[in-house]
């Protein structure tokens, strides 16, 4: 019998079409424009809770609202609300409007601000930052302000197991972590507890998950509410250096990224794909206890490639679109200074001198260590 | 006296018993249906009596039932949601408690007519001593061969299950409501996938609610037309009302769709009156989720019509001027009550109840109160007012369920319409925050 293929879908999204195989979603067809072209990445609806390698994931966050514009060629009209674009799947000739519809940037806006409201912003002393998901979905699309004058919310922190822990009071609740605890164990120890803005994750009465592949809630946390034990306060991430590596594991695909601070691995952690998803999840043992070089056959440097500061230059000045209150205030309050260095935009002097930085404050943190 | 069906009985001794709701009549319809009606004509009977849900959203329950999905080999279930939490809305457990065996015989033609074999009675965890007068019943009905094996030698098959809650008003909410019955967290689910093609455990399932599903054995006694013949236009047949507040006679009332606001607040039948010197001051009209009316807009809508107990009349005007029916919790205010802090109230049960999956429900819904509860206490500021207009617009519209919708609409509604009252406790915070104390300044009362 002959095979058939599958008829294609065509999309409008932001003016750009898009064909795409049935049963695509929105965010899909929005990350193949972005994958085939990278200049159009800012296209893409940010996800905070969505998770392509967790199936059931998403819907949750509401930061991928869009509007359908049109709904498919056989019945035009536009949907009534704005709809998730994660779990919402294509029709032929729907029209989906993301940044060329205020309506969606507004709603969007008021999305951060409503995860920002409970979240302690401790920033400065999170394993998360310069990695974390919430950083970069407030940076893009935040306000610069905040209306928000009540209490925040606490808890205390916790340990699930030996080498988990969770600060509760960063969580946003995005399920992610419950998702993987479901698809890695069949004993369902890890979910949610109460309800409202009161929830929070839980181990089923602070039972740790002595489970293999407990430590990848950490990868999938795009917060800092899920933390490595054996990372706890070592380095900022940006002063760190990451390298692919693999080796032969029984357990799991044993492909890696190891994080250097000099000579050192201070971190282990799963590849994650362009889009912050790890598609792999690797075992404790990868994740834990091998941090020696010698454990490791190299790759090569890690290509970070979008939405973090390790990406290089992510928050330099000329490629600050969004928001502009980051230009205003700069304008405003700041003197210019006299600074005659050039830009350097290929890649790999940038690694250089990263490289260099890195040395020099793992020297000086070394310094601080001795004295 | 108006029409009554579904309380036409409800205070003959000794109802609650088989025996005794067989000799009113009872489940001659389940007769009739399973034996001289086909499931589908009885949906098309469904259809054309008009009948609307009443759990608060009013959608045409035949129409539902013409939804479900019916693909070869897998199960279909109907769910009877009784986990009525609504604030101001109480007539469900009402009519359980009273004459379970409606509910029994109306779930026995519902599950016939959408071919399910096993249909399940969520009713909230609170009301546990309901749930055993629904065992009672349903095991006098099953001795008496209308459930269980073969039921009436018609070869039909129904098994009836009583399920509790844990007292979440958000398990209320379909969806919601299905993963608490499969034993899982209570959160709503996204949709698409509705229930009628994915539901309970994943196959074609109609939820309805508890009066929607007692309307049935009078449709299929005294047929369809006689039922739309009640009420008006596209509110056909008869609600249940559970008035509370500021009247002489609270209670459960069953009104004929149509009847006057006024009437039904001022006549003796029903409501009875505002209490004695005491002036009409605002109306919920269909439990704590829908719009509050200030008195202006209650007895006669914008344009000047006799405002009606219908669905069209109440939701006349839209928003802006109008309410909704919702599951017809009518909650009446006079002046003696503050809206400030009847709107803290509300926002504060929409918090405690949100089930935190979605961010600006979980996330607004404890924003709203904490304003809220500034200003009631003399700590506001002008611009919390709009700020507290922005919050709502930004929940409204964007959550998994309409638990974010019904959080944000009585606090929009209160401001749109008593708007000087928030004003009056932020400008006179130490006299508003007194015990008691009152907004005094002008507004129309009735
Ligand atoms: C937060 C929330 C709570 C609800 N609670 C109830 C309830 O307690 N009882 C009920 O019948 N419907 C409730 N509903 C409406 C149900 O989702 C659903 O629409 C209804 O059960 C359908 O039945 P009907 O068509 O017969 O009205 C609730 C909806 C929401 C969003
Ligand atoms: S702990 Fe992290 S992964 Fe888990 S729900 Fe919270 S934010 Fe999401
Ligand atoms: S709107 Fe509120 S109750 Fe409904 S799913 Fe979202 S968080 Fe839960
Ligand atoms: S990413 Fe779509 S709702 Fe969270």
């Amino acid at each position: 019998m002959e095979e058939t293929k599958p008829q294609l879908i065509k999309i409008t999204f932001d003016g750009i079409e898009v064909e795409v195989e049935p049963g695509t979603t929105i965010m899909q067809a929005a990350r193949k424009i972005a994958e085939a072209d990278e200049s159009q990445g800012h296209l893409v609806p940010p996800a905070m809770c969505y998770y392509k390698p967790l199936p059931t994931s998403g819907g949750k966050c509401r930061a991928c609202l869009v509007k359908v514009a049109q709904g498919s060629a056989k019945d035009p009209r536009p949907m009534p609300k704005l709809v998730p674009s994660c779990i919402t799947q294509v029709q032929e000739g729907m029209v989906v409007e993301n940044t060329t519809n205020q309506g969606v940037l507004d709603t969007r806006k008021s999305i951060v601000e409503f995860l920002l409201i409970n979240h302690p912003l401790d920033c400065p002393i999170c394993d998360q930052a310069g990695e974390c998901h919430l950083q970069d979905f407030a940076f893009e699309h935040g306000s610069v302000k905040t209306r928000y004058e009540e209490d925040r919310r606490t808890f205390d922190k916790i340990d699930i197991g030996p080498f988990v822990q969770l600060h509760m009071t960063r969580c946003i609740l995005c399920y992610r972590c419950v998702y993987t605890a479901d698809q890695i164990t069949d004993k369902r120890v890890h979910g949610v507890m109460n309800r409202g803005d009161a929830s929070e994750i839980s181990t089923y009465i602070e039972k740790a998950i002595d489970n293999d592949f407990s430590g990848n809630v950490i990868d999938v946390c795009p917060v800092g509410a899920l933390t490595d034990k054996t990372y706890r306060f070592k380095n900022r991430v940006w002063f760190s250096k990451p390298e692919d590596a693999h080796c032969d594991c029984s357990k799991c695909s044993g492909k890696v990224t190891l994080w250097y601070r000099g000579d050192e691995v201070i971190r282990v952690t799963a590849r994650k794909n362009t889009w912050g998803e790890v598609n792999e999840f690797i075992c404790n043992t990868c994740r834990f206890e091998r941090k020696k070089t010698s454990d490791w056959v190299l790759e090569g440097p890690t290509k970070v490639k979008r939405s973090s500061v390790i990406s290089a230059n992510k928050y330099r000045a000329d490629l600050i679109k969004k928001p502009d209150f980051a230009l205003k205030l700069a304008a405003t309050q700041f003197k210019p200074i006299d600074d005659t260095r050039e830009f350097v935009t290929d890649g790999e002097t940038i690694r250089q001198q990263s490289i260099e930085n890195n040395d020099k404050a793992n020297h000086r943190s070394l310094l601080a260590k001795n004295n | 006296m108006a029409k009554k069906i579904l309380t036409e009985h409800i205070n003959v001794p000794g109802i609650e018993t088989f025996d005794v709701y067989r000799r009113q009549g009872g489940y001659t319809a389940v007769e009739k249906a399973l034996k001289t009606m086909t499931p589908d004509e009885i949906v098309e009977e469904t259809k054309k009596s008009g009948v609307r849900g009443r759990g608060g959203a009013g959608f045409p329950m035949g129409m539902k039932w013409g939804f479900l999905a019916k693909p070869e080999g897998v199960p279909r279930y109907l769910v009877c949601n009784a986990d009525e939490s609504e604030p101001g809305t109480f007539k469900d457990h009402y009519l359980m408690k009273s004459i379970p065996h409606l509910l029994i015989e109306g779930m026995i033609i519902g599950s016939f007519a959408l071919g399910a074999k096993k249909s399940f009675i969520y009713v909230r965890g609170e009301l546990m001593y309901v749930i055993h007068i629904l065992e009672k019943a349903i095991a006098e009905a099953k001795a008496a061969g209308f459930l269980g094996q073969n039921i009436l030698g018609t070869g039909y098959d129904l098994e009836l299950i009583v399920q509790s809650g844990g007292g979440a008003y958000i398990c209320g909410e379909e969806t919601a409501l299905l993963e608490s019955l499969e034993g899982k967290r209570g959160n709503p689910r996204n949709k698409p996938p509705f229930p009628a093609v994915k539901g309970l455990y994943q196959s074609p399932t109609v939820v309805n609610n508890v009066e929607s599903i007692a309307n049935m054995p009078w449709i299929i006694n005294n047929g369809a037309d006689a039922y739309a013949g009640i009420g008006i236009g596209r509110s056909t047949g008869t609600k249940l009302i559970s008035a509370s507040g500021h009247i002489k006679k609270p209670g459960v009332y069953e009104i004929e769709l149509g009847v006057s606001v006024e009437e039904f607040l001022n006549s003796d039948e029903y409501c009875g009156g505002i209490r004695d010197g005491h002036h009409l001051k605002a109306l919920v009209a269909g439990g704590s989720s829908v719009p509050i009316l200030p008195a202006h807009l209650i007895m006669k809508t914008a344009n000047g019509e006799d405002r009606l107990m219908s669905y069209e009349s109440l939701s006349d005007g839209g928003f802006a001027t109008g309410t909704m029916l919702g599951s017809g919790g009518f909650i009446v205010f006079d002046e003696t009550a503050c809206i400030v802090r009847n709107t803290w109230n509300f926002a504060r049960f929409y918090h405690h109840e949100s089930c935190g999956q979605c961010s600006p429900c979980r996330e607004g819904t404890g924003w709203m109160e904490k304003v809220l509860h500034r200003i009631e206490h003399g700590h506001g500021s002008m611009h919390d007012v709009d700020l507290l207009v922005d919050i709502s617009k930004k929940i409204e519209g964007n959550t998994i369920c309409p638990l974010g919708d019904a959080a944000a609409w009585p606090v929009a509604s209160a401001i749109r319409h008593f708007r000087d009252e928030f004003m009056w406790h932020i400008t006179n915070p130490h006299e508003a925050s007194q015990p008691g104390a009152v907004y005094q300044g002008e507004m129309a009362l009735v």
